[in-house]
């Protein structure tokens, strides 16, 4: 195993072990107004301080890992849930009418500048958690569709394939059984650095005010609320912001790690 | 001296400016800040403070105006002569006030400006102004005789408001874009987005000003607003939008802050036509469940004064009722349950941009759910606000400062967007507007006050500071707004 995927592997643990304490315990209640406490710097009390309405901000950090991971691991679940089969289908019928359809979309959706659309999407159908989830998942989708047609593409022509083809089964059986578990590796990767760009995405969605609405806590809208305060309380925006640091460093050293434990022949196969 | 000394004082001397040598030197151009930028410049068909802003008494004036202290001074009407039984107005206008395309300011033009903002399709913003006005008669030239159908003791202040400026009528189909007025400053460019530009105007019929243009700069992001003013960028904020902020401009020598009143009351808006709002113990349970200092230090950190009731605390009229709301959760509670909602209730809770909104309404939110009551935060942008809130009524509750200078009588409006529709305000609005005795205005005024205060009506939350920012140098600016406007015949530079 590569020193990456060790340190990678800490850190992203590491916030996902504060998003699971956080469901049953956090230092204080991360909602709780204090107004006459604000603004302090982390002390033994308040380990990362408080915010401007004297919230203790380790227990909004640890409750906005959890907004951060659920909207990320959502979208990332429609990108995989609609992407994968939409590239299989792609594959199986390479060249087909189908498969113009399938890949001219994605190029489509692609081509849009994600936050601009996400940000669209949420100015419709109004801010919050969900539509988030939507928007960032609605990108998610031409990325797994592209990598499962991509490596599929290259299984369909190799051996094993022709045997199943000529023991009598199906494209979507072939795609189901033999594609699928072959490319899932790539997927678990991709998946992983596509978690990052999720939970970066989440952050800056909130940053403008369309992500997670208060008083859930989020990282992005802590950065934005810290903006005018950064000047005499540097804390309020170092501290989310290192998180938000921390926690995509660790998901693309994961990503790297993996993908260098998982199939070192990929990298062989691409260069 | 240099060339450019030089000039300066040549120039200063021929406009006849009585001014030390010394004083030459001063800047003559000065740039203001301000948050919102105008949907257009007539301030004569909008609500939006913004124009006001721009062009009260500096390119418009009406017959009389407010003073930075909110008193009303004479403006372009001279004086007045108000009959026994208070219902005629005579006004003597001022000769030689011209507009700034040349023509004469006249009678003609005072009683198209009146009949123009009470005619039933005028798109006045505070048609209420001119509701009172029965006629309005030309005498001679600089005589306009107005004719109320009832007395009304604030009618002189009442046309010291931006929206009863006079306007011409050769000039009224472009004054949206080219503002011509009488002020002693003229419209110059508006380049949108960014900034409009006054210049002086030599023709005033007043005491020139100091300034020779003046420039008016939008700034909306709060952070941007910190970061033009600490590299002097501007000149001037008007009313600067991040509080938090405030102690390192007072403790920068480079700068002064000024921290007056506004006409805004801050208040939780509440839908009163809207189950369980349309219960006054639920009402009376929500006022007792918001602690306003934890609002003001939170929010305003800080800067504000406790209301309690839909008045400002600097009018010599104001009653402090605070008290009738007390910060007391175990009464709200007790007063929720009796009404029947032990377990609480769900409603929004709509929060426009200003940061009193935002974070006032954070606070609000978590203060109402110590009593059971679900605030669901919904924020929105100004126009959403004015759309869905404002006309459609479809809010629980809502977050806003009331800016309108004496505005009390929105009470007795019951389409206004909170809904309140109380006969007792309504006769009572009545009797005011009919009374011009001040010590009876003054206590039919305290009567308003307790009522809407016992009624719950919204919830009252603080009035609004003004937080202006400025260099050091520079003199005249109002520390109070009384109404919104950047008075800058007053503005000078001190060197």
């Amino acid at each position: 195993m590569s020193r990456n995927l060790i340190l990678g592997a800490v850190l992203s643990s590491l916030v996902l072990l504060a998003a699971l304490i956080s469901f049953v315990w956090t230092p204080y209640d991360y909602a709780a107004l204090n107004i006459p406490d604000k603004l302090q710097s982390p002390n033994t009390q308040h380990w990362f301080g408080t915010d401007h309405f004297g919230r203790d901000m380790f227990s909004m950090i640890m409750v906005g890992a959890r907004t951060s991971i659920a909207v990320a691991l959502v979208a990332v679940g429609i990108g995989m849930a609609l992407g994968v089969p939409l590239g299989l289908t792609a594959a199986a019928r390479k060249g087909s009418w189908l498969d113009e359809v399938i890949m001219r979309g994605n190029d489509l959706v692609f081509a849009f500048p994600s936050l601009v659309i996400a940000i669209l999407i949420t100015a419709v159908f109004g801010a919050g958690a969900i539509n988030a989830i939507i928007a960032i998942g609605i990108f998610n989708i031409p990325v797994f569709a592209r990598i499962t047609r991509g490596a599929a593409l290259s299984l369909w022509e190799r051996e094993f394939i022709l045997a199943a083809r000529v023991s009598g089964k199906g494209a979507a059986r072939i795609s189901a059984e033999h594609i699928l578990p072959n490319v899932a590796n790539l997927l678990i990767v991709q998946g992983t650095i596509q978690f990052s760009l999720g939970i970066l995405a989440e952050a800056g969605l909130s940053y403008v005010g369309l992500g997670a609405q208060p008083p859930t806590p989020s990282w992005g809208r802590m950065l934005a609320d810290a903006q005018t305060m950064v000047s005499f309380a540097p804390h309020l925006a170092l501290i989310p912001g290192l998180a938000i640091i921390v926690t995509v460093l660790g998901l693309n050293l994961l990503g790297d790690g993996l993908r260098d434990w998982l199939d070192p022949r990929i990298r062989v196969a691409r260069a | 001296m240099t060339k450019q000394m030089f000039r300066s004082f040549a120039s200063a001397l021929a406009l006849g400016v009585s001014v030390f040598a010394t004083q030459a030197l001063a800047k003559s151009d000065i740039t203001i800040a301000m948050q919102l930028e105008p949907p257009h410049l007539d301030p004569t068909s909008a609500a939006a403070q913004a124009i006001d802003s721009v062009v009260y008494t500096n390119i418009f004036e009406g017959l009389t105006r407010f003073m930075g202290d909110g008193s009303v001074v004479p403006g372009l009407a001279e004086s007045w002569e108000i009959s026994e039984d208070g219902t005629v107005y005579t006004f003597k206008l001022r000769d030689g006030v011209t507009f700034h395309d040349g023509t004469p300011m006249d009678a003609e033009d005072v009683k198209f400006s009146l009949d123009r903002a009470m005619a039933p399709d005028s798109a006045n913003a505070q048609k209420a102004l001119f509701a009172g006005i029965a006629s309005v008669e030309v005498v001679d030239p600089l005589t306009v005789k107005v004719t109320l159908s009832e007395p009304n003791g604030n009618f002189l202040f009442n046309m010291a408001w931006g929206d009863a400026v006079i306007v011409a009528p050769e000039s009224i189909e472009n004054i949206k874009t080219n503002p011509v007025g009488t002020g002693a400053f003229t419209f110059g460019e508006w380049v949108q987005g960014d900034s409009i530009t006054l210049n002086r105007n030599p023709d005033y019929w007043g005491d020139q000003p100091a300034l020779e243009t003046a420039t008016f700069k939008f700034i909306s992001d709060p952070t941007a607003a910190f970061a033009a003013m600490m590299a002097e960028d501007v000149d001037v904020f008007d009313n600067f939008p991040a509080p938090e902020n405030l102690p390192q401009f007072e403790a920068d020598p480079r700068f002064q802050v000024l921290v007056g009143t506004t006409e805004g009351e801050t208040i939780l808006s509440t839908n009163n036509k809207k189950p369980p709002f349309d219960d006054i113990q639920v009402r009376e349970a929500m006022a007792h469940a918001i602690d306003r200092q934890a609002i003001i230090d939170g929010a305003m950190f800080g800067y504000g004064t406790p209301i309690g009731t839909h008045f400002a605390p600097h009018n010599p009229a104001y009653v402090d009722l605070t008290g009738n709301s007390a910060y007391d959760p175990k009464k709200a509670a007790k007063l929720l349950a009796d009404a029947g909602y032990e377990e609480g209730f769900e409603t929004t809770l709509h929060l426009p941009p200003p940061s009193y909104a935002r974070r006032g309404g954070e606070i609000v939110a978590a203060q109402l759910a110590e009593v059971g009551i679900k605030a669901e935060i919904i924020n929105v942008e100004w126009a959403q606000w004015l759309e869905s809130v404002f006309k459609g009524k479809d809010y629980g509750l809502t977050i806003v400062s009331h800016t309108e200078p004496m505005d009390i009588g929105i009470y007795a409006r019951p389409d206004y967007y909170f809904q309140y529709d109380s006969l007792d305000a309504q006769t009572l609005m009545d009797t005011l507007n009919a009374t011009t005795d001040p010590e009876e205005r003054t206590k039919l005024l305290g009567e308003m006050q307790r009522l809407i205060a016992t009624d719950f009506v919204n919830g009252y939350l603080f009035q609004l500071a003004k937080l202006g920012v400025a260099k050091a140098g520079v003199q005249g600016l109002w520390e109070n707004a009384p109404t919104a406007a950047i008075d800058l015949t007053q503005i000078n530079w001190s060197e």
